[in-house]
């Protein structure tokens, strides 16, 4: 179903995708396959009347600029060394970590399990060695959840599905923490790279599970990720998505989970870096008392674009769903956020709520809020919040009176803001990670603008 | 030409039985109207311009419209959360009005007595009534204007209130200066349409520093069979002055559906304020969701001058189909838009509606209560847009929109827009949505009210801040209108 038109657009994508490698497996070249045709069919994203999920995100830059998709590069010693990751990700030795270099695993950094002789092991490896291993059949996940023709970018990542990570956490057992580090050096070219993470929780099982993307603030890449996660029966996962790309990268992010009967997802996204970000995370409560929070904290400044694009689907009862997103904004920076909460008919008892509050800094800073509620039950408890506004003026002249300058209570204040999604985070060395993240990155903010037009 | 034939007439009187419905002003009136084949080409538009004696300026504003509408392709807006039929334009009448002598009545007396008698079957205080009631009205027959009452005690205020048609022959720099300064022709794809063939509709203006004596009012009723009613109001309140408006729109109960695409305009200058309040019982269709009216309307103020005010408040509880975002452009410093909305959609209907508040102005204040009401397999939608221009220092809006569901078949949405562009801005929005209280049903039930009367008691509770801000008559009609909508949606 190639379309000329779509592949004539994006010329060096077509030539990239003929260029990759014939060598894969057949069922990743079938895959890839069943990408590119959905590609060619949407295209990317366009911000044309009716697209309501791009309504206030232009993808224009992404579309224009011509990223390299070379063959796999070896992993650059230089930057892959354990201080150099350590540097731009968090970091902790009781963690399972599993580091990626331009999208090419970083064995000597890592410490995979990779899959047993038993088809019911625990699994924290790359995909590559999944398929290695003949486990075929672990790869009937991919694109279950982030279908390509949903999305012109989903389909993209699969045309170029070339590694990613597989964890596969089997009935009781506690995986403990994986942290998946995807680092961009920049060098050579500015690349495209199309991290797929695939995660499944059976019955009962626990997972936590950090995904961090970073790399250099002076070269223009783009990171287009696609993250798969099954919630089965009872199972609870902890889940964390750290976007520190550099000011000039494009990242574009999917995440789809679903959620069976008595399960519990906790999520907290944080976004810092990107020229343009975007966040589109769904999560699908598909079995009846599944329980959901999805936190997230957005700090842009400068010329950054930050587009959250959150939708929470209950068509079971019982479920309950926590949605609770936190902007920064200064410079000309714009954040967008874009939260649907859709209780289905028959979802009845179920307890929705949805909040965005965003703190603005600057007079060319701009935010797009849209939290929205689809309700098709009658006995359902939702609502939802928003505000955007400037710091309490009455809160500074307090704590100036307390003699503390200006600086100061503009840090402790944006940082008070902050604190409330960053205390979520459960896992303490990562907590305290972010917070010392963003207590480097707080801007110094004038927050003595004036109020109203006097 | 064609000429309605007379169908069954039911009155206000008809028992629920009779009616099978419980839409009592679904009666049709026989009287003679006159109305263009159906088909929209410029001819058409050629024709209804030159049937208005309308000088150049007014058709070439109109062919304008049309051929922008034209080069559109006839793309309908999609994104509403409303499903239907596409729409065949080349099936409506695009005109159509009683057929008297002359060119329209020329005062009370000339209007057929049957039109008379639809109005006074709609309760509208025509004639004497009016008089007594101290209410001026303009009372819109399918496209044109029938009767205006009250003229004498508005001319002394030198308050000019007419049918449009009047005011392009008689205040043309009026007209020019101000018809869409708030809703250009272009605005949307409805609203061009309605640029083009809109044949009445109310015209007012309120000249500096003048508090209008009376309330106004406008009546619309959709008679004709596959008709479009497409008129165009245009209020234009002068500094300093003040107007309430109040707008009731009904339809007869037709198999097919009838198309209603309006546009309202108002213009507050400085220190102005204008309230305008809506009772739409537009058909909604029967309890199998035939029939009914599409009401595709474009309603928008702008508070153009400082310290200015305009206030929408609105109930609806008819068309079968609603989409309509009544609007304020806060350009004015220190202006305040306000939208208070009760929407109540019951068997089939729908409803995707709300507000727009595009604040420019510095100090510029919006407050948006929208309550929602879903019954039977109705949907709705709140959808509304604050904007917070960079110039709007000091901007507040507070929103809140709550839905209220009554069964398990329906469904209620809220959509908001928030775009601020300016950090000394406060909004805040908040919504809920939940079903009647069992707690509050237990209590009533047990002090001895009946199911359905604690239901409609509740109900009514939860839409009394708005109608507390409509007109006295207005709010009792409102609860009435409330109550009858809603019958059988219990037990």
């Amino acid at each position: 179903m190639t379309t000329a038109t779509t592949a004539d657009a994006y010329p060096h994508y077509a030539a990239a995708f003929q260029a990759q490698s014939p060598a894969a497996p057949p069922p990743l070249r079938a895959l890839r396959d069943r990408g590119w045709d959905a590609f060619a069919r949407l295209g990317l994203p366009t911000a044309r009347r009716g697209n309501e999920p791009w309504k206030y995100t232009n993808v224009a830059p992404i579309a224009r600029a011509a990223f390299a998709h070379p063959e796999p590069l070896p992993v650059d010693e230089s930057a892959a060394t354990l201080a150099h990751v350590q540097a731009n990700a968090p970091w902790h030795s009781d963690w399972r970590n599993l580091v990626f270099v331009d999208g090419v695993f970083a064995p000597a950094l890592s410490a995979e399990i990779a899959p047993g002789d038993s088809p019911h092991s625990l699994i924290v490896a790359p995909i590559s060695a999944t398929l290695r291993a003949g486990h075929d059949d672990s790869l009937d996940l991919l694109g279950e959840l982030a279908a390509p023709d949903d999305d012109g970018f989903v389909a993209l990542n699969t045309a170029f599905l070339q590694e990613g990570v597989n964890i596969a956490v089997p009935a009781d057992v506690d995986a403990g923490v994986a942290n998946l580090v995807y680092l961009s050096t920049g060098r050579a070219q500015p690349r495209a790279t199309y991290p797929r993470i695939i995660i499944s929780a059976q019955r009962n099982a626990r997972l936590r599970v950090i995904e961090t993307y970073a790399g250099p603030d002076d070269t223009r890449y783009f990171t287009n990720a696609v993250t798969e996660i099954h919630v089965h029966d009872g199972a609870a996962v902890e889940h964390y998505r750290l976007l520190l790309d550099g000011r000039d990268a494009y990242h574009v992010g999917t995440s789809r989970v679903i959620q069976h009967r008595d399960s519990t997802f906790s999520s907290v996204a944080i976004a810092r870096g990107a020229a343009l970000g975007r966040n589109d995370f769904g999560v699908v409560l598909a079995g009846a008392g599944a329980h959901c929070t999805l936190n997230g904290l957005y700090l842009t400044t400068g010329q950054q674009h930050i587009d959250n694009y959150i939708n929470i689907d209950h068509p079971e009862p019982h479920g309950t769903s926590r949605l609770f997103y936190k902007g920064i904004l200064d410079g000309q920076s714009r954040a967008v956020f874009g939260g649907n909460v859709t209780v289905r008919e028959g979802a009845q008892k179920t307890d929705a709520q949805q909040t965005d509050k965003n703190l603005l800094l600057s007079e060319q800073a701009e935010v797009d809020s849209k939290p929205s509620l689809l309700i098709y039950a009658d006995d359902v408890k939702c609502g939802h919040g928003a505000t955007a506004g400037h710091i309490d003026l009455d809160t500074v002249f307090y704590m100036r009176s307390r003699g503390l300058d200006l600086p100061t209570v503009s840090r402790i204040l944006i940082h008070a803001f902050a604190s409330e999604i960053i205390d979520t985070v459960a896992l303490a060395p990562l907590r305290d990670y972010l917070h010392d993240q963003f207590r480097n990155a707080i801007p110094d903010a004038d927050i003595s603008l004036p109020i109203g037009g006097r | 030409m064609t000429t309605t034939q007379g169908q069954r007439v039911i009155s206000r009187d008809t028992t629920p039985e009779e009616l099978n419905s419980d839409y009592k002003w679904g009666f049709t009136i026989d009287i003679e109207e006159e109305a263009f084949p159906k088909g929209l080409s410029e001819d058409v538009v050629r024709l209804i311009s030159a049937k208005k004696h309308e000088p150049e300026w007014m058709l070439d504003w109109r062919l304008r419209a049309f051929r922008f509408w034209t080069r559109q392709n006839y793309s309908e807006p999609t994104w509403a959360n409303i499903e239907h039929p596409p729409i065949d334009f080349q099936d409506i009448h695009y005109y159509a009005a009683p057929k008297s002598a002359g060119d329209g009545p020329q005062s009370i007396d000339d209007v057929d007595p049957e039109v008379l008698e639809a109005f006074s079957k709609l309760g509208i205080p025509l004639e004497e009534q009016a008089r007594l009631a101290g209410v001026a009205v303009d009372a819109v027959l399918d496209s044109v204007s029938v009767a205006t009452t009250y003229q004498e005690q508005l001319e002394k205020a030198g308050v000019i209130f007419c049918s449009m048609s009047d005011a392009v022959q008689n205040h043309p720099e009026l007209v020019q200066k101000y018809l869409g300064s708030v809703v250009p022709y272009a605005d949307n794809f409805y609203a061009t349409l309605n640029s083009a063939v809109f044949s009445d509709g109310s015209f007012a203006y309120i000249p500096p520093g003048v508090r209008c004596p009376i309330e106004l009012m406008t009546y619309f009723r959709i008679n004709q069979a596959d008709s479009g009613q497409f008129e165009r109001t245009l209020i234009v309140a002068d500094e300093g002055s003040y107007v309430s408006y109040l707008e009731g729109c009904t339809a007869p109960m037709r198999k097919t559906n009838q198309l209603h695409a309006a546009v309202v305009e108002l213009v507050a200058m400085e220190g102005a304020e204008i309230k305008y309040s809506t009772l739409q019982n537009w058909y909604p269709g029967d309890k199998n969701g035939e029939g009914g009216v599409y009401n595709f309307v474009t309603k928008r103020g702008k508070c153009a001058g400082a310290d200015s005010k305009i206030s929408w408040t609105q109930v609806e509880t008819g068309s079968a189909i609603t989409w309509k975002y009544p609007s304020v452009i806060l350009q004015g410093d220190n202006s305040v838009g306000e939208f208070y909305s009760v929407a109540l959609v019951n068997n089939w209907q729908q409803a995707d509606t709300g507000t727009k508040m595009i604040h420019m102005g510095k100090n510029t204040r919006s407050t948006i209560v929208a309550k929602g009401i879903s019954a039977g397999q109705g949907q709705q939608t709140y959808r509304g847009l604050v904007k917070i221009n960079p110039t709007a220092n000091g901007a507040k809006n507070f929103t809140q929109c709550d839905s209220l569901l009554v069964g398990d078949k329906c469904g209620a949405h809220t959509v908001p827009y928030i775009e601020v562009k300016n950090p000394t801005a406060q909004l805040e929005h908040e919504a809920t949505t939940s079903k009647v209280s069992d707690d509050q049903l237990f209590y009533l039930q047990q002090r001895g009210i009946g199911v359905e009367d604690a239901h409609f008691m509740i109900i009514n509770g939860f839409c009394r801040g708005i109608f507390q801000e409509l007109p006295f008559e207005f709010a009792m009609e409102a609860s009435q209108l409330l109550k009858v909508s809603l019958e059988g949606t219990v037990g």
